[in-house]
């Protein structure tokens, strides 16, 4: 039978009346329309449905709206303060650390859950906390590499460095190992462009 | 260069016919549904007034028929924006980036003045499905062109106006400048002036002129996806979050196995809860209700008085032996060369099915107004979903409109509409707009599957080690790279793909049967190697020849397995030999592009497990379009490999999947990402080929190959596991 409950989702309160059994996650997408937290598999395996209940990250297709009732919920459509997004959102962005997407919502909050009790978060708190988020286009590479410069302890190539500049990337195109990037999850290494072949057409 | 073109068209086609489809066929009168439809609802267009095309080629290709007119694929306002049009979509493989890309190319404008519309049967030209690598060897010159007769249009309609040369007219920054008068004109001027565009109206020229490589600014940079920050901010709608007014949440019943029919089922139990819809017709059993878990009580309601009647069906576990006995296998016809030979080998090779698991389930919203359909879905083949959907509900295609906003992940398995159609058909007894969401359990029962398969290979050699003959037979998993690219003597070489008896519906993946057969290829190279006594990369070397004509296959595949090997300092790496430690290297080539892999693995004998430490891959696919973004592509498809190559299996027994979901089914991690060195080939004096399939189709064979180096115990099979006598 259904049931009233109260909470605050990104700062606003709601007042939501179903059943008790019903998913964190479909309340937000069905009900509220905030359809940013998204559904992988329903068995809390995949995070793409991670959401910040009272500050910590949740997978909400496994959390009751009942267990939300009286708290705090952030979504991704709440990260932003205005025009101004989350320092782990913009180094996504910055990063490009998506392909299709569907997973970065998750990927995000999961990330801002573990800087929120971790700020320093070394490269191991990195990998086990996110172990359990999954990217089916497979960019952990960019992934980690977003998170790494959100914390601040990003490689020196990719610091301070917005969106890389068309002309800074065409300069690594023909042949500058030295603008390494780092990609492994475990080690250091180089990815270049290289040059090779005949004269341009 | 047409004949590349036709085998590339019947390559895709090919794709969309390798998938198994569910045959809807509905046979709800029209009348009836006019019926149920009540009050029409608008459907919001995001590109009135816009044409649809049909017929003639022109140049988007790959199964569709292209922009008829320059105005299909090119629309400018007279507000000053440019709209772009193209029939491929954005499921993650940066085809958005990419056509932008080339669109500001040509018109000479920044890419964020590009407004690119994809997908969208009601505006878009058919360009043919997104698959086979095809969206840039194919869609990008078909927008090149398309953008740069738009631009030529801008230089003749100043020209005319102004009387003077259109050689003396250059486009700059979206303005075509007359320098000696200095005077400039936008295409927001072009659009403004009606008899100008009547030009639009006209066949893309095949012989415009588009910018050579070497003055590519915007082609050839890493351009970030023009939706990044939608992506970011949760803004992006994916089909699975389109909402409309009055929305139903959709639920289909499954039948218990595979090839169990349903005999009888009571509808009441879900008819008799609130707002809740249910539809059985033939062997269709849905519901809907204005939630999902309504939706899912109301199925649990009906699954309980569904009768069914079973089937049997294989397990898995002889899946091998079941797809040989269901197949005519020829016999090699080299007798000759190996009964003259100084060694002869011959192996099988066993591939399991896996599943594509795009972390978007399969999701459509379906919406019914005045006998018109509206379908938000995610799908790669736009024009063939609205076929099925057409097909399906016996209506014409031009009442049936799809729209495909960028969804999440295909990888060659959103080739079909079944998701469509089944919310079409809720919707349509509903007299709503339904949304219909696969669960994780469907998508790995009910969706179709890369194909298994056994690879029969067999090769002769001669005194000197070089290969006399090669008989390679791929039976069920399909042709993607059968033929070798290897050089065998008086080319006494057959590559061939038979048919089985699949018990799994399977079609397309990214890279199809590539990687089966380049995995059986590859390792079968390498025993050839230890029987010829020669390192595995000298035997390559030595037959894929000293070709020096550097746009030859043998020759652009040598140059990646070169730059592989040097990168990973594999010739001083293979002397040194430690225990539980091992190298393997493996190297190939699909669809216009060519890759290579060395990897190093440790050998976990405790918890039997097989580690990939590190992994360097050199990748040339031609010109590189966009460098981040084929980055982004190379890693993707290589840490994704790992699955299939080390985990990824479907289990099934008495017509159930075993696995069915990510907790059993264990693809790729955080944790399973090895150091990674990749390296891109850039060769701006050949043609783009696509990379969204082949940098998947070396990892495997590298690891089966460095097991075989670690351990010297060959494993034949994907995914490769150790086996049980090893643990100890």
């Amino acid at each position: 039978m259904n049931s009233t409950f109260k909470l605050t989702v990104n700062g606003r309160s709601h007042t939501v009346t179903t059943d008790p059994e019903r998913p964190l996650l479909d309340v937000l997408r069905e009900d509220l329309q905030l359809t940013g937290a998204k559904y992988g598999c329903g068995e809390g395996q995949c995070r793409a449905c991670t959401v910040l209940l009272n500050g910590k990250s949740v997978p909400a297709c496994l959390t009751p709206i009942s267990d939300a009732d009286k708290k705090s919920v952030i979504t991704i459509e709440g990260l932003a303060k205005g025009d101004k997004l989350h320092p782990v959102q913009e180094a996504f962005l910055a990063e490009g650390a998506f392909q299709c997407g569907y997973c970065t919502a998750g990927m995000i909050m999961g990330a801002v859950g573990l800087l929120e009790e971790k700020p320093d978060a070394t490269d191991a708190d990195i990998s086990s906390r996110m172990q359990k988020h999954l990217c089916r286009c497979c960019s952990y590479p960019r992934i980690t590499k977003a998170i790494r410069r959100a914390i601040g302890n990003s490689p020196k190539a990719a610091q301070n460095r917005p969106i890389e500049p068309a002309a800074a990337y065409a300069s690594s195109l023909s042949l500058s190992p030295s603008d390494a990037e780092r990609v492994g999850v475990r080690g250091a290494t180089a990815s270049s462009f290289v040059m090779q072949g005949g004269a341009a057409l | 260069m047409t004949s590349q073109l036709e085998t590339a068209e019947s390559v895709e086609l090919a794709y969309a016919q390798a998938v198994q489809r569910v045959h809807y066929d509905f046979g709800l009168k029209r009348r009836s549904f006019m019926q149920l439809l009540g009050a029409g609802l608008l459907i919001a267009a995001s590109v009135p007034a816009l044409a649809q095309e049909r017929g003639g080629r022109r140049g988007g290709g790959f199964g569709g028929s292209g922009a008829k007119t320059i105005g299909a694929r090119i629309h400018l306002g007279k507000d000053g924006s440019i709209t772009v049009l193209v029939g491929k979509v954005e499921a993650g493989q940066g085809a958005r980036a990419e056509l932008t890309q080339a669109a500001a190319e040509e018109l000479r404008v920044p890419t964020s003045a590009i407004q690119l519309i994809m997908a969208d049967t009601g505006a878009v030209p058919d360009d043919g499905i997104t698959a086979g690598s095809g969206s840039t060897p194919r869609t990008v010159p078909a927008v090149r062109q398309g953008a740069a007769a738009a631009r030529e249009l801008l230089i003749d309609f100043t020209a005319k106006k102004w009387n003077v040369e259109a050689g003396a007219c250059e486009v700059r920054d979206g303005k075509v400048i007359h320098a000696a008068s200095k005077r400039s004109l936008s295409y927001a001027d072009l659009a403004k002036d009606d008899e100008a565009m009547k030009a639009f109206d006209q066949p893309i020229p095949s012989n415009v002129t588009v910018t050579p490589v070497n003055e590519w600014k915007v082609l050839g940079t890493p351009s970030p996806r023009p939706n990044g920050h939608d992506i970011v901010t949760g803004a992006h709608k994916y089909p699975s979050d389109i909402s409309r007014s009055g929305m139903l949440y959709g639920k289909i019943l499954r039948a218990p196995s595979f090839g169990a029919r349903l005999t009888s089922i009571d509808l009441e139990p879900a008819k008799s809860m609130k707002d809740v819809v249910a539809v059985h017709e033939e062997q269709f059993i849905g519901v809907a209700a204005p939630t999902a878990f309504q939706a899912e009580r109301a199925l649990a309601a009906i699954s309980k008085t569904a009768k069914w009647e079973t089937a049997p069906h294989p397990s898995s576990k002889e899946l091998y032996d079941y797809l040989k006995q269901h197949a005519e296998v020829p016999k090699n016809p080299y007798a000759d060369e190996l009964a003259a030979a100084k060694q002869t080998l011959r192996q099988s090779y066993h591939v399991a099915y896996v599943q594509h698991s795009p972390l978007e389930p399969r999701a459509a919203v379906a919406e019914w107004t005045d006998g018109k359909l509206t379908v938000w879905a995610g799908t790669q083949n736009p024009f063939g979903h609205r076929r099925e959907l057409a097909g399906a509900f016996h209506i014409a295609e031009d009442k049936v409109r799809v729209i495909v906003p960028d969804f999440g992940a295909g990888f060659g398995g959103k080739h079909s509409g079944e998701a469509s159609v089944e919310a079409a058909r809720l919707s349509q007894a509903a007299g709503k707009p339904v949304s219909l969401r696969w669960t994780r359990e469907e998508e790995f029962t009910w969706a179709y599957f890369r194909p298994a398969g056994v690879i029969e290979a067999e090769a002769s050699l001669d005194d000197k080690g070089a290969l006399t003959s090669w008989h390679f037979i791929n039976i069920n998993s399909g042709p993607s790279a059968v033929d070798t690219p290897y050089r065998v003597e008086n080319n006494k070489h057959t590559s061939r793909t038979v048919q089985s008896s699949p018990p799994l519906r399977h079609g397309s993946y990214r890279g199809l049967a590539a990687t089966a057969n380049n995995f059986a290829r590859e390792s079968f190279m390498d025993e050839l190697a230890v029987a010829a006594g020669v390192d595995p990369l000298e035997f390559r070397l030595a037959h894929l020849g000293t070709e020096e004509d550097k746009s030859s296959p043998r020759y652009r595949l040598r140059a990646v397995l070169e730059a592989a090997v040097e990168r990973f300092n594999w010739k001083e790496r293979v002397k040194k030999k430690s225990t539980n430690m091992g190298i393997g290297l493996a190297c190939g080539t699909e669809k216009g592009s060519y890759v290579a892999a060395c990897a190093e693995i440790e050998i976990d004998r405790e918890h039997k497990q097989i580690l990939v430490r590190r992994v360097t891959q050199s990748y040339e696919c031609g010109a590189i379009v966009n460098p981040d973004n084929l980055l982004k592509q190379v890693q993707g498809a290589l840490i994704m490999g790992l699955g299939p190559a080390l985990r990824e299996e479907m289990r099934f027994e008495n017509g159930q999947m075993l696995n069915a979901s990510f907790g059993k089914y264990k693809v790729p991690r955080f944790d399973d990402v090895p150091e990674l060195d990749i390296h891109l080939l850039d060769r701006p004096d050949l043609a783009s080929a696509g990379a969204g399939e082949t940098p998947i189709i070396a990892i495997a064979p590298a690891i089966a190959n460095a097991v075989f180096h670690a351990t010297g115990e060959r494993i034949r099979s994907m995914p490769i596991t150790l086996p049980e006598t090893k643990k100890t």
